[in-house]
């Protein structure tokens, strides 16, 4: 579904990214972690072009994302992304937030939209808020209603950057409780976080990052049970002591 | 001092009727001004934010060039240079037969240099969206053109109305500069009165109180312009 080869990416002479390469399957969730500036979040914003690249190729269900004249706003529009700082749209109402780009990007009519909004926000358990301004409504909250907003538009994949790292510590559980449950139904997901109990629990496989270079791609028991490099160790170590 | 106050000459014929005349040009060079600021401003603060370095090139051009030059200095360049610079028949028929001359340079001349503060008020309302909720409606699936329409528009404008509030209030008081073309706005019946009477204290009074008027309505109508387009919860809005 997203195949990712000897990505590179520099910011004018400082190599951000050095010959990332990286897979995940359809219906395949990866966690990707590390250290602060590590590359995690560029990466990921690399697989719907958010982020350009300089050297590399990325292909997400058979369309060259960096290839010149492709299609992004279209790519865009099959792959959800949700954000750290949830990034909803301020000035509507969460109704209008996941009706939106329902209406004005896929083409559909109000009442399907609504109708769509309406069962998803029920899903994440947000029904009862959908008349409110993201405002008005706590982190978690919002954090739920954009993973709704991602999910309205009926994704092939979905991105997750940080999702849970600008959460109160006791709004974390209601949002990693919706990513858990996408996960079981087979959502194809690729996320960046620092919640080990998340990615032991739903990750198939963990890529580990460090300066910019996947240090470790390997499946999730064998990652936690016996990272190979010593940074994965001492990174474990280092986060699962408390 | 010696000096014979007379209040009572601002409210006799023909004075009265000169300062009347005098609040409706400058009513008229201003909103005419305004619109098109507005339109222009609109137009270049956008351009300066979009992707393409040819347009953005040429945005800040020319906010550079007509908010650099001072106006005094650009209504003479429009009045008195432009009609030589243009084709010789566009250049008479400016001079000779186009109507109302003096108003059309001065709503020009102040129209374009204040759509140059304008365009910068809209360019750093567009950056103050931040990348954050730009990208955000890229990854929803939004198109560029979509993504100004629908998102970092109607949020940059609602944030931008505090400082639209001074540039309104500024073309009222821009616009007395137009009495150095001889259009007869509310300054220069002030001092037509003052020179006709030699009653200046209360005729630059008049001037005085009627612009501080103008400027405390046009205060009024934004702010309820502000109350009215604020955010819920969003940027300091309460």
């Amino acid at each position: 579904m997203i195949e990712i080869e000897n990505l590179s990416k520099w910011y004018g002479d400082f190599r951000v990214l050095t010959d990332c390469s990286t897979k995940v399957a359809s219906g395949e969730v990866v966690v990707v972690c590390g250290p602060s500036g590590s590359g995690k979040s560029t990466l990921i914003k690399c697989v719907n072009g958010l982020e350009p690249a300089q050297k590399g190729r990325i292909s997400v269900d058979g369309m060259e994302v960096m290839a010149r004249g492709s299609d992004l706003t279209k790519l865009r529009a099959r792959i959800g992304m949700v954000f750290q700082h949830f990034e909803l749209y301020p000035h509507m109402t969460v109704r209008e937030n996941l009706c939106l780009a329902q209406q004005k990007v896929l083409g559909r009519n109000r009442d399907e939209a609504v109708a769509k909004t309406e069962a998803l926000l029920q899903r994440v358990g947000m029904a009862q808020h959908i008349d409110k301004h993201p405002g008005a409504l706590s982190g978690g909250q919002q954090q739920r209603v954009a993973i709704s907003r991602a999910l309205a538009m009926d994704p092939i994949a979905m991105l997750f950057d940080e999702p849970t790292s600008a959460l109160d510590p006791e709004m974390i559980n209601e949002v990693l409780d919706v990513m858990v449950e996408l996960a079981k139904e087979g959502m194809t997901m690729m996320v960046v976080t620092h919640e080990m109990g998340f990615a032991r629990k739903v990750a198939d496989r963990v890529v580990f990052m460090d300066a910019g270079a996947i240090v470790e791609d390997r499946p999730t028991e064998e990652f936690f049970g016996n990272p190979e490099s010593d940074r994965a160790k001492d990174f474990l170590s280092k986060i699962l002591n408390h | 001092m010696d000096y014979n106050w007379n209040w009572g000459v601002l409210f006799t014929d023909p004075y009265l009727g000169w300062l009347i005349m005098g609040v409706q040009w400058t009513f008229a060079v201003a909103l005419a001004a305004w619109v098109l600021a507005l339109v222009v401003g609109i137009l270049v603060g956008v351009g300066r934010t979009l992707p393409s370095r040819p347009i953005s090139f040429i945005c800040t051009a020319y906010v550079e060039l007509f908010r650099n030059v001072p106006l005094l200095v650009q209504m003479f360049l429009w009045y008195f240079v432009m009609p030589e610079m243009v084709p010789e028949n566009m250049g008479l028929w400016i001079k000779r037969d186009m109507p109302n001359p003096e108003y059309v340079t001065a709503v020009i001349a102040l129209g374009l240099y204040t759509a140059s503060r304008i365009a910068e008020q809209v360019r750093a309302g567009i950056n103050a969206v931040g990348t954050g909720l730009t990208n955000a409606a890229y990854a929803n699936g939004f198109s560029v053109g979509q993504t100004y329409r629908y998102i970092l528009l109607p949020i940059s404008f609602r944030l931008i109305v505090p400082p639209m509030t001074s540039e309104f209030l500024t073309i009222f008081k821009n616009s007395s500069l137009a009495l150095t073309i001889g259009l007869l706005e509310l300054t220069a019946q002030s001092q037509q009165i003052a020179e006709y009477t030699f009653n200046g204290f209360e005729a630059y009074t008049a001037a005085t109180v009627i612009y501080v008027c103008i400027a405390l309505l046009a205060t009024i109508v934004m702010q309820v312009a502000e109350r009215y387009t604020r955010i819920p919860g969003y940027m300091g809005s309460k």
